[in-house]
């Protein structure tokens, strides 16, 4: 309504939507979502409810469930049943894996973001043609099959691997440094998978930086570091925050990467669960941890929805 | 003060190493698995020399072939029905006045982007074997096209939705003018316009299904192997630059229809 007052002589996008939608009948349109919507109801949205319910259930022997309530799968979580006197012990087991997993999370955030921020404010810096390359070219890795760019990092890091043989080559060390299959691979790992998850917001938000603001900054004689402390970052809060949830989330959850770099001695919380539907065969277990880990998700989500809704009100 | 003015003020030190230093430690790594691919020796780490055999050995590889031929059904069907899904919504999501339940349905089908893989994945085998259970009802392969279908629904309706947006809703409002009937509005003027849209969709769509590895791998029955999972069973084995070939036909294909979503994108914004 308010585009419409400010240019009388061209009817706002929304006007001319009304009134074509008015003349095409298209109320109707709405129901054009439903095959997608069913679709994702069906088999994405029920199954979540699935979990919540067999979450609490008794585990039948050879994996799968028994129709009996039972909340053992959350008290698993933090202690587990002694055979004989069936009291209750405090374990912390699961609990320092998802502790793990968060530490994983967050050292992967934050590495991503010192690389990816100068990374992305670099790209939308260059002229336009050229950044178009570097886009595509962080884009690429960003589509790219996980599973194989994880066993390219397992190639380079192994004990017969490029860094090994090269530092033996040049005479440094005598006998490989084991890498793979310890933490340190895991965290290599989970920043060259989701790198580009940073970089990509990131340069979206820095695109549209108004870049007056900077040179009014200089004007004001601020220097370098303040204009990037004090001008640059600010106005990319949005950005910030959209890629550090697109890398905490689906590093918190993740699973490849652990399997394939910490081989099955280092877990993670994604890992933990799948665990439970194959050699574990306690799937009651499973789905209360993956709900767990989806709590956490929500967590995240919800402090992304509190801090951009700010943004909105505030300008 | 003694700064000299006529720098150049969008610049910040130290930015262009880091993102170079990023480029290359994106892909080094997998440069040196696709050069490994033409290893002629059989181990995966010392250079020989260079051959095309592994790439020949792949392709007489029947393993791998039934593998390839699981995989393009799955994704090919997945991709096809997500984006007429992903398509049709994305028109009843933009075309249409703002309905009660409209942020909701918007969640419900970006739900999959925002769901971790493996909580999908766990609970996507927990809905098959429940209905395998009460109702006696197994898809076989169907069960893996639907799991990806629900994920590659959101990743096929983002840039169709975002065509529909930017569209010039003078031509369709001037068709309505015309006396055309809502459906020749749509198949004379929209679709064609929304064309881009729809492949930049299906591309990425195809991409995230041809890709998965995570979901497939705990839903998929026995005999259902796709070339993710194909090459999941070869890592645990000795492995032979093989493993290199096959793996960098999938970095291949996925390089392939990002650069074509990629290029169409582009197109659009000219």
């Amino acid at each position: 309504m308010t585009t419409a007052t400010l240019s009388p002589t061209l009817p706002s996008k929304a006007a001319l939507f009304e009134a074509r939608a008015v003349k095409a009948g298209a109320r109707r349109n709405r129901l054009l979502s439903l095959p997608a919507l069913i679709i994702i109801g069906i088999f994405g949205v029920l199954p979540l409810l699935i979990i919540c319910v067999y979450s609490f259930l008794v585990a039948a022997p050879y994996g799968g469930v028994q129709w009996q309530f039972s909340t053992d799968a959350y008290l698993n979580f933090l202690f587990q049943r002694d055979i004989f006197d069936d009291t209750l012990q405090f374990t912390p087991d699961f609990l320092i894996i998802y502790l793990r997993s968060f530490l994983f999370a967050v050292v992967t955030t934050v590495i991503c973001l010192l690389l990816g921020f100068p990374t992305a404010y670099f790209m939308a810096t260059r002229p336009p043609a050229q950044r178009n390359w570097w886009v595509l070219l962080i884009t690429i890795p960003f589509w790219s099959n996980l599973l194989v760019r994880t066993l390219a990092i397992m190639f380079i890091i192994r004990d017969e691997g490029l860094i090994n043989n090269a530092l033996m080559a040049l005479g440094v060390i005598d006998k490989p440094i084991t890498m793979l299959y310890t933490n340190f691979a895991i965290q290599l790992g989970l920043l060259y998978a989701f790198l580009p998850f940073m970089v990509l917001p990131l340069y979206s938000s820095l695109e549209k930086l108004d870049f007056r603001l900077i040179e009014a900054a200089y004007d004001l004689y601020a220097t370098r570091r303040q204009v990037l402390w004090r001008v640059i970052i600010p106005l990319s809060r949005p950005g910030i925050i959209a890629g550090c949830l697109l890398v905490f989330i689906p590093a918190l959850g993740a699973y490849v990467t652990p399997l394939i770099l910490g081989g099955g001695v280092h877990l993670m919380i994604g890992d933990l669960i799948a665990q439970q539907f194959g050699s574990g065969r306690n799937w009651p277990l499973g789905c209360a941890q993956a709900l767990i880990l989806m709590a956490a998700v929500l967590v995240a989500l919800y402090f992304y929805v509190r801090n951009t809704s700010g943004k909105v009100q505030h300008g | 003060m003694a700064e000299p003015r006529t720098i150049d003020i969008k610049d910040q030190p130290g930015f262009r190493s880091i993102a170079i230093i990023c480029l290359l430690v994106l892909y080094i790594p997998v440069l040196i698995l696709m050069i490994f691919s033409l290893n002629s020796g059989s181990l995966v780490t010392h250079w020989e020399g260079v051959t095309l055999g592994w790439y020949g050995s792949a392709l007489r590889n029947a393993e791998f072939h039934n593998a390839a031929r699981n995989t393009l059904i799955i994704s090919v069907t997945a991709t096809i029905v997500s984006t007429i899904c992903a398509t049709l919504a994305a028109i009843g999501m933009t075309r249409v006045k703002p309905w009660r339940g409209l942020a909701a349905a918007f969640m419900v089908i970006n739900l999959p982007l925002m769901v971790p893989e493996i909580i999908t994945a766990v609970a996507t085998l927990s809905f098959f074997a429940l209905i395998a259970g009460t109702f006696g009802l197994n898809f076989g392969i169907g069960n893996l096209i639907l799991a990806h279908t629900v994920f590659c629904i959101p990743f096929a309706y983002m840039p169709i939705r975002a065509r529909l947006e930017d569209m010039d809703l003078t031509l369709e409002y001037a068709a309505a003018d015309l006396y055309a009937t809502p459906w020749n509005a749509f198949k004379r003027i929209t679709l064609p316009l929304l064309v881009p849209g729809i492949m930049s969709g299906a591309a990425l769509a195809f991409i995230v299904s041809f890709d998965d590895f995570t979901i497939t791998q705990l839903v998929a029955g026995p005999g259902q192997t796709t070339l993710p999972l194909y090459i999941w069973n070869q890592i645990r084995r000795p492995m032979t630059p093989e493993i290199n070939a096959i793996s960098t036909i999938l970095l291949l294909v996925s390089i392939l229809f990002v650069s074509v979503s990629f290029l169409i994108a582009r197109r659009r914004a000219k």
